[in-house]
């Protein structure tokens, strides 16, 4: 079944202390070359019909995503694409 | 005649027993809401309490603004229904659109649970015509995601109109923008706060008996007392 993927983020001007919190702990792990980490929700949407990038731009407008202080992105995954990003 | 006062309980709530006894304390009658029944039963007024609704899933608030009740709340709340949210209470309310702004992780990333000092700023609203302007009262502040935020402009606007309820003195426990530790709305019948009122109401559990104001202030309101 193709899916809907809904990435939501932190709006740029919200601080996102978690993100700190990782770029932080990077030194630790020998990685001195990162410069900002921010981090986000990415939820997957499976329709029982044909998937509907206007009904979950709906679903993220009023559940998803707080618009006071995040931004999301909808778009459509294909049936056989790796959802999971493995190395 | 009592006033009723009710108070809802969703899935995850923790506080709902406490806010019920702060009200009865307080001299009113507490009636327990469902988060599932959308009937409000005829109560004069809703408190939203603290805890953990729908486990903070997605956000703290995020679900819970979806439940029956909550649909009659925000109903009742445009028509002048007062409605303290406090601490999960005031995410719901904002995730409901009746206060503006959100609450977000504290920026120190650590749960604060301390006595805190507050200032009450608007003695306006339903919820705190019972203090003095300027008043300082110590509450009980416990939370992980209380900092408030809003834009710039939304925050000149509560301010400009006298909408911060309260803000943090001695420090602030979690980054709120401008301190702020209490909101309400134009009307003044809808107020969040991130602090706990509920927990400061008799002195063998609690740090003073500052929180009782504003429980005693809807009251004051219902009778339609000068504020």
């Amino acid at each position: 079944m193709p899916r809907v993927v809904v990435d939501v983020m932190l709006k740029p001007e919200i601080l996102d202390p978690q993100g700190q919190a990782v770029a932080n702990a990077l030194p630790r792990l020998g990685v001195s070359d990162v410069a900002s980490v921010r981090i986000g929700r990415r939820i997957e949407i499976e329709f029982t019909g044909e998937p509907d990038l206007d009904r979950a731009r709906e679903i993220a407008d009023k559940l998803l995503a707080n618009p006071v202080i995040e931004d999301f992105t909808v778009r459509l995954v294909e049936t056989d694409e790796p959802v999971d990003a493995h190395q | 005649m009592t006033a009723r006062i009710g108070v809802v309980t969703f899935p995850g709530s923790l506080d709902d027993g406490d806010a019920a006894r702060a009200v009865r304390i307080a001299g009113a009658e507490p009636v327990r809401l469902w988060h599932g029944d959308p009937q409000l039963h005829g109560v004069d007024a809703v408190v939203l309490p603290g805890g953990f609704s729908y486990g903070d899933y997605l956000r703290c608030g995020a679900i819970a603004r979806f439940a029956p009740v909550m649909e009659t709340i925000v109903d009742a709340a445009r028509g002048g229904l007062p409605v303290l949210g406090i601490c999960n209470g005031f995410q719901i309310l904002c995730e409901a659109h009746l206060l503006p702004g959100a609450l977000t992780r504290n920026q120190h990333l650590h749960f604060r649970n301390r006595d805190q000092i507050l200032r009450i700023e608007a003695v306006g609203t339903a919820w705190t015509n019972a203090f003095q302007p300027g008043q300082e009262v110590l509450i009980p502040v416990k939370n992980g995601e209380g900092c408030y935020v809003a834009d710039p402009a939304t925050l000149d606007r509560l301010e400009a109109e006298g909408r911060v309820v309260a803000r943090y003195l001695g420090g602030n426990p979690n980054g709120s923008q401008r301190d702020i530790a209490a909101i309400t709305n134009e009307a003044g019948n809808v107020v969040g706060i991130m602090p706990h009122p509920e927990h400061a109401v008799e002195a063998l559990t609690g740090p003073s008996l500052d929180g009782l104001g504003f429980f005693t202030s809807v009251l004051k309101h219902l009778v339609g007392a000068p504020a």
